[in-house]
Order: C-alpha cells, then sequence, then structure tokens
C-alpha cells in the first residue's frame, strides 16, 4: 500500500517537472529563500517513501525548527541539507544555487550532533582548529578564531582538555562552538540537547537562541521535544509520516493546529468528535454524539453532515458563564477529579460522555475551588475550539 | 564522620581506634582469599606445565653439565691449576682414569659431544681413545699420546678446560654467531659458519611484512564487517571465522594444493597463456609459499582487533569532519585512523608475536628459503640433540619479542591495547 502511494507521488513529480521553462520559473520565484527544499523525496529502499513531498523556504537568519516524533523523516531532511544523504528525487538549494550534487565538505554548513561527535584523540583547541586547518588558515589566525569562538560560549580555559574530560554541557557547547568557529552562514543541529538533564537543557535553549540573534545565523534545528521547539523557534515544520503538516510560527502552531495531528503533537487539548451541523464562513456549529452542540471555527472541514474532530486547550475552557461572549454555547460537564499543581489547578471533567476532558485554571487569589462530584457548564470562545479533520 | 576520630597524624581510625586501613584489609581478606582459591588451580597448571619448563630449558641454555659430571677427575685438575699450565703427569693421570671411568659407564659419548660443540672432530677422538682405555698404564702420557697424537693439541687442553665449568655463555654466543678462541677471547665465528644472526634478521623481517600484509588486508575487511548491515557483516563475520577454525594443517596443505608448480594456479595461468609451461612460477617451498600461507593463517588475529575497534565508532565522526570541510580522505586519516590505532597497535603487535614464532607453516611449505628461526630451534631439538644451542636461541627470540612489547607500551601504551 505505501509502495504505491510512493509510486503515484514519484510519478505526478516527474510529470510537474518536466517542462524546463516551468522548473525555472519556479526556482527564480524562490530565489529570496536562503535555504529551498522543492519537491524534495527520498527513499532508502526503493519501497517505500520517507519523506514524500518536501517544500520548505527558510529565510536568511530565521531560527527554523523541523519538529517531528521519530520515523516522521526530519532527521533525513538534515541529512539530505547536510550533504550526508542524497535526495531521490527533487531539489535542494542553498543561496539559489543546487546543491544536490555539492559533496558536504563544500557546503560550508556547521553542524551540531545528537551525541556531539568531538574528536575523542584531538584537545578542544585542536576540535576547534580542525575546520580552519582543513581550510589552510594559518596558526596564528587559527588560535584567535578558536579562542574567540571559545570565549564566546564560556569555555576559554579549556582549550587544552580533551572532551572525555568535560562534562555533557562542556561538551555540548564545545560542539556548538566547533560549528561556528568556521562563519559558517547556515548551521544545522541534530538533537543537540537530547542529552543533557532538563535543568541544562532549558539553559542552553536560552544561550543557543542568544548566539543565533547575536550572531545572524540560520539555524535548522531538528528535535521531538515540542517544548524547545516552541521556546526557541522562529518558525517549526511539524513532521508526520514524510510530510510537513504545519509551518507556523510557535503561537499560530499552538493556537491555530491545522490538522488534529499538530492539535495532538503539540501541548495538551481536548478532543470531542462530532458532526458540522451549520457552517458559515469560518464559524461552525457542532453536535455532539450525545446530542449537544457546541460552537467551534471551521479549519479542514468543508460540508455540513461531515465528520468531525473538535479539539480545545484545556486552559481555553471556561466555567463562569460571565467569562463567554453573548450567545455561546455552553454544555454540562461532571467534575471527576481535581489535581493541585501549584501554578494551576487541573480539572478532569465528564463532557459529552468522554472522561478525560481537561480543563485548566489559573491558581488566583479568589479563584473558584471546584470538588469532585459538582456539575458545572463549560464553553469557549468559538476561535479556541477547531474543527479539525477527524482522526 | 562523628565515628572516625582523626588522630593528629592524619591517620584515620574506626570508632573503636583501629587504624583504617588494617580494618579494611582484615574486611577484605575472606574475599582475597576466596578469590586466590578460585584461581589457584589454574595458577598451578601454569606453574607446572609453563612456567617451570621454561625455566628448565633457559637454565640449559647457560648450564650442560656433560664434560663435568663424567669426567671429574680432570675437572678438579682444571680448578686447581690455573689456565695455560702445561698437562702434568696428575693431569693425564686424571684424563686416563676419567676417559676409562665414562667408558665403562658409556658416557663418553656425552663427553665427546660437549666437546665437539666447541671444537669440532674432536667427538671420534674422545670416543676411538676410550674404547682402548681400560687397558691404559702410566705414564699416561704416552698411553694416550700412543692412542692418538692430537691429545697434546693445545687448543684441545684450552677447549676442555673452557667445557669443564657447567656454567657458560657459549650457547649463547654460538646463537650470536659468536665463539672463544684458545685463550677465551670472545671471536666471531668463522664466516661460513654464521647463520643465527641472519637467520633472527630475516625472521624478523618475514614477521615484519608478514604483519604489514595482514594489516592492509584486514583493514578494509574490518572497516566492512563494522559498517555494513547486520546480515552481510554476519556472514562477512562466518567467512572470517571458519578458516580461524579449520586445522591449521588443512589450511596449510590447501595451500601447497594451490601454488605448487603442478597446482591449481599454475595449472590455470598455463590454460589461459598467461605463462608457458616452462615458465611455471615457484610459489610455494620458499619465502613467498611462507609469506602467503602465514598472511593467510594470521589474518583473523588481525580483523577481530580491529573490528573490536571499530564498531563502537559512530558514523557522526566522520560526518562530523565532512561537514567542518574535511575531503572524504582528510576525515579518513585524520579522524577515523587515529580512532583505530588500538586496534591496529594490538593485531600488529598479536600477528608480529605469532609470525616471530611460527614453526609448522614454514615447516612444511618454506622450503630451504623460507625457514624461520623455530625450525632451527626445532632442528636442535630434535636432530642434532643440541639443547643447550636450541633455548640460548629460544631465550634470544623470547628476550627480543619481550623488547618489541616493551618498545611498544613505551610509544604506544599498552593500555592502548585492545584485543577484543
Amino acid at each position: 500500500m505505501r509502495g504505491r502511494i510512493g509510486f503515484s507521488h514519484y510519478n505526478e513529480c516527474r510529470k510537474s517537472a518536466g517542462p524546463h521553462g516551468e522548473t525555472s520559473e519556479l526556482s527564480e520565484s524562490h530565489n529570496d529563500a536562503f535555504v529551498a527544499f522543492d519537491r524534495v523525496q527520498k527513499s532508502y529502499d526503493g519501497v517505500s517513501l520517507v519523506v514524500k513531498d518536501l517544500n520548505l523556504d527558510i529565510a536568511k537568519g530565521e531560527f527554523l525548527t523541523m519538529l517531528g516524533p521519530s520515523g516522521s523523516g526530519k532527521t533525513t531532511c538534515l541529512m539530505m541539507l547536510a550533504g550526508f544523504e542524497t535526495a531521490t528525487n527533487g531539489e535542494i538549494r542553498l543561496d539559489g544555487t543546487n546543491i544536490n550534487m555539492v559533496p558536504p565538505h563544500k557546503r560550508g554548513i556547521g553542524m551540531v550532533f545528537q551525541n556531539y561527535a568531538l574528536f575523542p584523540h584531538m584537545t578542544v583547541g585542536e576540535n576547534l582548529a580542525f575546520p580552519l586547518e582543513v581550510r589552510g588558515m594559518g596558526k596564528s589566525d587559527r588560535d584567535a578564531k578558536v579562542q574567540r569562538a571559545l570565549d564566546m560560549v564560556q569555555m576559554g580555559a579549556f582549550a587544552n582538555r580533551r572532551p572525555a574530560q568535560l562534562s555533557g554541557g562542556q561538551q555540548q557547547r564545545i560542539a556548538l562552538a566547533r560549528a561556528l568557529v568556521f562563519d559558517p552562514k547556515l548551521v544545522l543541529m541534530d538533537e543537540p540537547l537530547g542529552a543533557l538533564d532538563k535543568q541544562l537543557r532549558e539553559h542552553m535553549q536560552f544561550e543557543i537562541k542568544h548566539l543565533h540573534e547575536s550572531l545572524g545565523i540560520t539555524v535548522v534545528y531538528v528535535t521531538h521535544d515540542q517544548g524547545e521547539a516552541l521556546t526557541m523557534s522562529d518558525r517549526i515544520a511539524v513532521f508526520n509520516d514524510g510530510r510537513i503538516q504545519q509551518l507556523a510560527p510557535p503561537a499560530d502552531l499552538y493556537e491555530r493546529p491545522d490538522n488534529s495531528f499538530v492539535a495532538g503533537f503539540i501541548g495538551e487539548n481536548n478532543k470531542l468528535p462530532g458532526t458540522l451541523e451549520e457552517l458559515s464562513g469560518d464559524k461552525a456549529l457542532v453536535r455532539l454524539a450525545t446530542g449537544e452542540v457546541i460552537d467551534a471555527t471551521a479549519v479542514n472541514v468543508t460540508q455540513k453532515g461531515q465528520q468531525t474532530l473538535v479539539s480545545i486547550r484545556p486552559e481555553r475552557v471556561e466555567f463562569k458563564p460571565e467569562m463567554m461572549p453573548e450567545g455561546a454555547h455552553m454544555i454540562g460537564a461532571d467534575v471527576l477529579e481535581v489535581i493541585y499543581m501549584g501554578d494551576i489547578l487541573r480539572a478532569r471533567l465528564r463532557v459529552a460522555g468522554s472522561d478525560d476532558f481537561v480543563m485548566k485554571m489559573r491558581n488566583t487569589q479568589g479563584q473558584t475551588r471546584l470538588s469532585p462530584g459538582q456539575q458545572i457548564k463549560v464553553g469557549w470562545h468559538p476561535q479556541d475550539a477547531r474543527a479539525l479533520d477527524p482522526v | 564522620m562523628a565515628d572516625v576520630s582523626v588522630p593528629a597524624g592524619g591517620l584515620l581510625t574506626t570508632s573503636d581506634g583501629r587504624p583504617l586501613k588494617s580494618a579494611l584489609a582484615t574486611a577484605q581478606q575472606r574475599a582475597k582469599r576466596r578469590a586466590f582459591l578460585l584461581v589457584l588451580p589454574l595458577l598451578a597448571f601454569i606453574l607446572i606445565t609453563f612456567i617451570v619448563p621454561i625455566g628448565q630449558l633457559m637454565h640449559q641454555a647457560i648450564y650442560n653439565d656433560g664434560f663435568s659430571a663424567n669426567m671429574p677427575r680432570t675437572t678438579a685438575w682444571f680448578v686447581e691449576n690455573p689456565p695455560g699450565t702445561a698437562p702434568d703427569e696428575p693431569a693425564w693421570e686424571a684424563l686416563a682414569l676419567d676417559l676409562k671411568d665414562s667408558a665403562a659407564a658409556r658416557t663418553v659419548g656425552v663427553v665427546g659431544t660437549r666437546v665437539n660443540y666447541e671444537m669440532s672432530g674432536t667427538r671420534s677422538l674422545f670416543t676411538s681413545t676410550a674404547r682402548g682405555a681400560a687397558r691404559f698404564e702410566p705414564p699416561y702420557r704416552e698411553a694416550l699420546l700412543a692412542a692418538d697424537a692430537k691429545w697434546d693439541d693445545p687448543n684441545l687442553w684450552g677447549t676442555m678446560r673452557q667445557v669443564s665449568d657447567a656454567y657458560s655463555a657459549n650457547f649463547f654466543l654460538a646463537a650470536l654467531d659468536m665463539t672463544r678462541d684458545v685463550n677465551g677471547k670472545i671471536v666471531p665465528m668463522p664466516q661460513e659458519r654464521q647463520i643465527y644472526v641472519s637467520l633472527f634478521i630475516k625472521t624478523f623481517l618475514m614477521a615484519a611484512l608478514i604483519t604489514f600484509t595482514c594489516f592492509v588486508l584486514a583493514f578494509p575487511i574490518a572497516h566492512l564487517l563494522a559498517t555494513l548491515p547486520m546480515k552481510w557483516s554476519n556472514l562477512l563475520m562466518i567467512l572470517v571465522l571458519l578458516p580461524f577454525w579449520t586445522s591449521l594443517l588443512v589450511r596449510t596443505t590447501s595451500w601447497m594444493v594451490l601454488l605448487q608448480q603442478q597446482g591449481v594456479i599454475n595449472n590455470t595461468m598455463v590454460a589461459m597463456g598467461i605463462i608457458s609451461e616452462e615458465g611455471r612460477i615457484q610459489m610455494i617451498y620458499n619465502q613467498m609459499g611462507t609469506i602467503i600461507a602465514m598472511t593467510h593463517i594470521l589474518l583473523p588475529f588481525m580483523i577481530l582487533p580491529l573490528y573490536s575497534v571499530m564498531r563502537p565508532i559512530p558514523p557522526s565522526y566522520v560526518r562530523a569532519a565532512r561537514s567542518l570541510g574535511a575531503t572524504s580522505w582528510t576525515a579518513f586519516r585524520r579522524v577515523y585512523v587515529p580512532q583505530t590505532l588500538p586496534g591496529i597497535g594490538a593485531g600488529s603487535l598479536l600477528v608480529f608475536i605469532l609470525a616471530v614464532g611460527y614453526y609448522i607453516t614454514p615447516a612444511l611449505v618454506g622450503g630451504a628459503s623460507g625457514q624461520l628461526i623455530s625450525n632451527l630451534i626445532a632442528f636442535h631439538m630434535q636432530s642434532s640433540l643440541n639443547w643447550s644451542l636450541a633455548s640460548a636461541l629460544a631465550a634470544l627470540l623470547l628476550g627480543s619479542v619481550l623488547i618489541l612489547y616493551w618498545i611498544y607500551d613505551r610509544l604506544v601504551g599498552i593500555d592502548n591495547l585492545k584485543l577484543g
């Protein structure tokens, strides 16, 4: 089945890339993009596609994150950009030139690896000097640049240490400095913080973000940690099943997910299945299985009577009628459980027959304390409830 | 901390005042004793079957009582009189009586052999004289000279004085192509009798060559083993190990089948017209045969340590080097190879040490020119029965391997050795 899908896609692409004029026109229109994936496909075994149809433009100076579960194709995309994998079909452009055939060492792209890949037989200083040395830079220039790069990551005193003598966080900084020391315009990072503990990881997120801002480099960052993606990125590309599900800035991605996968993958959300009752513009009324009607914003539903999944963030659920807009629908809910979490209170409710509807309330002075067994009514602003494709 | 008091000396003690070190030793004593008992059988086995015999053999290299044990009177006369003393009547008497006794005890052959090692052609002198020794009457000088005039030779007496001391470095001298002249001065052997030093050199050169060819062949194979997908690398691993499990003799014999003048390779080349019937290449029963067969036999000893070092090297190191601007060759040379050095060192040391002492293969396929020092040691053990010389040669071989091991330790560090 997968094989057949892959094959038909391949044919489509061949067809559309056929007329030469069309292709070149397309390339020109993308010339302002610093990095461009143009209808890129990748297959390892010739049977199934790992990357199905990737079109992605990255602007100069942008911090773009590829986010997705493992096996979604995000790392493959990064490896194709770095030159360690070849695209089976399509074109990858860097600064307007096709780099499909350019070997990795001529691409001038800095890269930070998941396990840091610091050369164990060289000192920190030699590791940093390596990219400068292979570029034929003189010793004094080299030393100056190495020292500057080390100072940049606050590791100036560690030039003579071996990587094995450093902690994980220090190795991470050195790997970062090594990827930056030869002034690449583009830096790729493949889950660089995966091996660090939580506190250090959060600290490094800010440091990488600040380095990105102060150096003005373009960063393509791969992670499966949504918190990391939201914290650091200018834009996030959510990958699943070899495709980009949504490409948007963090706030859009969180507040306005395009489909059920994105809504479910990023943050916590409540899902209510139902049928589209009314549709006018993007305003929709959805009838749930238990007969209640709720407000929603139509995202990727088009016809009345269609099955849909309504997604609502727990912190956007209201239970006080005075907070609701005029004429908004509210539905009955049973409080099953209230968990005190410090900054918030988390209530698990039974809504429309489902037991895992979650509502988060800020723990403010005078906040109404709910107790289990209580019957309340909940509702939401129509723009916070998004009617998505059923999964 | 409250339980541990620190006296002024700084020595830690336990809460009841015993020094911490002795308390620790007592606590660990049981475990240590048990560990020792566990290894005791192995220790005894190694001691009895390995260390003691080797020690005895090494002792042979400097100790040979073939003369002194069987010629006690003559030996005593040499001890009493300083070197250079002309043999007087007591000396002749001691010699004649010793010859008589050893002829009766049938040990005169041993005596003759011992003297013969230092001065060739003397063994028959001893055996023939001893045949009539029972009838010798004083004056013994005349009686002996009547049996054979060679007894008057001062060189013979000088040699007998040398061998009368059971402890002697002469076998080591012989193993290094040197000997002593009449006055006991160390001089080189005559040109035509110098064989051991050049054979040592040849053995080391050939072992180095075999190590090098093993390395050249093993590196790509080990790399493939470490990087191929599991399915293929397992198959390749079996192909590497299969010869390893096959008998050494079988493998050596199959090389004979392949390489001999009427063998598979020559026949094929003749059939294909590459060489003529008369131009069949001699590939075995010479150095080439030894090198080919030994390279094949020792190859797994190079592949396995290399493989064990290469397998855990993640591909990201070379990728990182490439992304930093290194060509694939530079990345290989500067990043990959240095990380395989412990394996290269271990494999080379292993193959070299095995090759230096190799015996069976050169004996079977080496012919005349492909013999190594171990073949000569075996010759002196089995055919010429000069165990002392064999021991001296073996001791030199052992010593030189230990020196190489020490040099390796100084240069590379034995901690960097990774055997698997």
